[in-house]
């Protein structure tokens, strides 16, 4: 039989190579079931992207503006769902500072302790899972284990395990329980443990290092030309933390380091993450320390700070206090104030516009993560289809967050 | 430090600057609106300025006000860590006139913020790349972030089922009763309500 | 031919009287009806397509964690991300009106036998998001066997919720079903002062 190739020239024995059209998400695993990626693929080299969000579009903006002042609190708690006690504490710093109030140093320090707690759960959670959508399950279930061990201390205090709801304009709702501290002292102890057993099995995982290194790179230039903030920020060399740079609460008193990456790439972000957990753990056992054991958790300002219990029910004052506060709200002056804090994944800022009345006129979330997953097309752009999970998984798309 | 960033402005632009103000620390520029790249450009490479992180920009509606729409922007210097708030407005009542120049190729940052300010408010941006609704559907109509759009008439994409294909009243199927759980309860969706 | 009505034969398959133990037999077997015996097989390999999308994802990242355990104790541990391969759809959070369609398809995709949870009030009636983006229940769009509340739930709760869909199957109980507190929220809040004061 002769051969029938014999005559052909090579261009003809090549495949036809179309770009390829494949969408990927909603409903994948590793799209964290909001966002959808439309991709142009050559082979299997991703040339055009488009990343759509809004699956978990909430109207977060128009609630906020049917309520009163503290009613926004829930709503705050569905942003970055994986770390709520953050957005409380940062939307109750933004009223605090148009109704310039100053909370007590045991709130402020409660609320450190109760932030990075929560910081610590965001991280956690964060690694834990992109190391599962890379395949390694041992590690996420260590880091969701670990991640028990937080929402334990938060249950306690707050009575809810995951959506708090726990901030108050002026305070917290609740004062810190007597086993607080012995509670957190014990717990980081273990955590601290199990986030050293997790990062000793994947960082001596060749094929875990091989999937993050060198992937996903961004400049600092670029990450700050696209509004990034928080440990991707920060992975690329950029040392940006509002906590250092504009210190709120009682973070300048505080002894701890910000870790700061070279590359901006995949492996940058997952280490500035790991980093950061061991300096939550010492912010939160200094905080420990230095907060009195008695001592008010609220401002005293009876314009937003509910009356105790005891004088609603015995006095006629105290009733009328609390059925203003209640069905008018805090009256927080007119105006418009940005507050910004340090969240889970950079800068969280709200921008309160007020019309004097109980009733925010406007609420307006500046996520973190948006601009974030607004830079992921950039990142994945060149590289293979398979180095998408762990660049997304790297950036800590938060879908409340991020959709509104 | 940012109130000089105001001063410098006025002098540089006079007129293009409507209004400044300072309140609880932040430090207001109002911008006429067809000067907005300018003075936008102007922030980001003047060294004295060195704006170089748009952090945030978002529109603000006002209904009684002429022009009603204001965009607001909050800038970031890294290097220098001075912020400062830019605000322009535009839009009459009936929204038409309502855009602005864009200001993607100063920050590509931006690119997404004024895609969600175009879908949320209805603002059109000149010489954006790709000006597409982002959190919503293309299908949608209206702008909810307006104060004249009602917080819940839905628009759904496929028809909600109805008692006769579900087999079963679906009242029945409410996890909560009207006697259970939260006192608002849920709305009544199938009469036809906006 | 003794044949024994055993009521202990529902722990086998079904309820009682659907099994019947052969006690005159030297190797011992029982009868029972196929389609008890089917619903016996359905309810103990749950295949579930988790749809997740909000903050009860969190909680059902818990619930499949060491300390709950809480679906590989039932039969239900194997995520299948293809809708072809999996019985039961978990829909764990806010489903706004974009994503509908999308929750639609997947459910259409779905071979029967299938079932529905409702993770989470979102899930169940849209919750406090009463707005122009927010699906008011999966129910408007899919059929929905359990309905679990709570913002998010706790892992306990999905684990009744898991339980009640179990007995559902038993029985071929297709009308909607809710988990509720198992003890008068009023109790509890007795019996922890009566606790403090002590």
């Amino acid at each position: 039989m002769e051969a029938i190739d014999l005559d052909l020239d090579e261009n003809e024995l090549e495949l036809p190579a179309e770009p390829m059209h494949l969408n990927m998400g909603p409903s994948h695993p590793a799209m964290h079931g909001t966002v959808r990626i439309v991709l142009e693929l050559s082979g299997e080299t991703i040339v055009k992207s488009d990343v759509q969000i809004g699956y978990l579009h909430r109207g977060f903006e128009k609630m906020c503006e049917r309520g009163t002042w503290a009613q926004v609190f829930p709503y705050v708690d569905r942003l970055n769902y994986v770390s709520p006690m953050l957005n409380n504490v940062g939307y109750a710093l933004a009223v605090e500072k148009m109704c310039e109030i100053q909370v007590p140093d045991r709130c402020q320090w409660y609320r450190m302790i109760l932030g990075e707690l929560a910081r610590i759960s965001d991280h956690l959670t964060c690694t834990g899972a992109m190391a599962m959508e890379l395949g390694a399950f041992t590690p996420f279930l260590w880091f969701i284990k670990a991640r028990e061990m937080v929402w334990d201390i938060l249950e306690e205090e707050t009575g809810a395990r995951l959506t708090h709801a726990f901030g108050r304009i002026g305070g917290m709702a609740q004062p810190p329980t007597p086993a607080l501290k012995e509670m957190c002292r014990v717990a980081l102890s273990a955590i601290l443990k199990l986030v050293e057993d997790g990062e000793g099995m994947l960082l001596k995982n060749r094929i875990f290092i091989d999937r993050l290194e060198n992937i996903g790179n961004i400049s600092g230039a670029d990450a700050i030309a696209l509004s990034w903030t928080g440990p991707c920020l920060r992975a690329s060399g950029v040392a940006y933390d509002v906590r250092k740079c504009h210190p709120y609460l009682k973070y300048d008193e505080i002894d701890w380091d910000m870790p700061v990456g070279k590359n901006g790439d995949n492996l940058d972000r997952f280490l500035i993450r790991l980093a950061e957990i061991r300096q939550s753990a010492r912010i939160i056992l200094q905080s420990c320390d230095r907060m009195a054991d008695d001592g008010p958790v609220h401002a005293k300002d009876p314009r937003v700070i509910l009356p105790p219990k005891s004088n609603v029910y015995t006095t006629i004052e105290g009733t009328i206090q609390h059925f203003k506060l209640i069905m008018e709200g805090a009256k927080v002056p007119a105006g418009e104030c940005y507050s910004y804090t340090e969240a889970g994944n950079g800068e969280l800022g709200f921008y309160l516009v007020s019309d004097g009345s109980g009733t925010p006129y406007r609420v307006r979330v500046r996520p973190p993560c948006f601009p974030i997953t607004g830079g992921l097309s950039k990142l994945i752009n060149g590289n293979m289809l398979s180095d998408i999970v762990p660049t997304f998984g790297s950036l800590n798309m938060i879908g409340g967050e991020c959709d509104h | 430090m940012s109130e000089r960033v105001l001063q410098v402005l006025k002098d540089k632009f006079g007129d293009a600057i409507v209004e400044t103000h300072s309140a609880w620390g932040d430090d207001t520029a109002v911008v006429n609106a067809s000067q907005w790249k300018e003075v936008c450009a102007f922030l980001r490479h003047d060294p004295q300025m060195g704006f170089d992180m748009l952090v945030d920009l978002c529109g603000v509606d006002y209904p009684d006000r002429d022009p009603r729409i204001e965009i607001v922007a909050h800038l970031y210097s890294v290097a220098r860590r001075h912020r400062v708030r830019v605000k322009a407005r535009v839009g009459n009542a009936e929204m038409a006139s309502a855009e602005i120049d864009s200001i993607t190729e100063i920050w590509p940052g931006a690119d997404w913020f004024e895609r969600e300010t175009y879908d949320l408010m209805g603002v059109t941006f000149k010489g954006h790349p790709d000006l597409r609704r982002i959190l919503l559907y293309p299908e949608f109509e209206g702008h909810p972030l307006l104060k004249d759009y009602p917080a819940n008439k839905t628009q759904p994409l496929i028809p909600y089922r109805t008692e006769e294909e579900a087999g079963v009243p679906l009242d029945k199927l409410a996890p909560f009763r009207a006697d259970e759980g939260m006192s608002f309860g849920r709305r009544v969706w199938s009469r036809g309500e906006s | 031919m003794g044949e024994l009505k055993s009521d202990a034969g529902g722990a086998v398959a079904g309820g009682p009287r659907t099994v019947t133990l052969d006690s005159g037999s030297t190797s011992g077997f029982a009868t029972t009806k196929i389609d008890a015996l089917l619903n016996w097989a359905r309810k103990w390999s749950l295949f579930k397509y988790p749809f997740v999308t909000a903050c009860c994802g969190m909680e059902f990242m818990a619930l499949t964690s060491p300390r709950f355990d809480g679906s590989a104790r039932f039969g239900a541990e194997a995520p299948r991300f293809s809708p072809r391969q999996s019985d039961l759809l978990w829909v764990v959070g806010t489903i706004s009106q974009r994503q509908a369609p999308a929750l639609k398809r997947i459910y259409e995709q779905m071979m029967e036998p299938k079932w529905v949870f409702a993770f989470g009030t979102c899930a169940s009636t849209g919750g406090f998001y009463d707005n122009y983006t927010t699906l008011p229940g999966i129910d408007k769009i899919i059929p929905c066997d359990i309905y679990i509340p709570g913002c998010p739930p706790r892992p306990e709760a999905v684990i009744d919720g898991l339980m009640l869909l179990q007995d559902k199957i038993t029985r071929g109980d297709r009308t909607p079903g809710i988990v509720k507190p198992r003890e008068d929220p009023a109790t509890l809040i007795q019996l922890r002062r009566s606790r403090e004061e002590a």
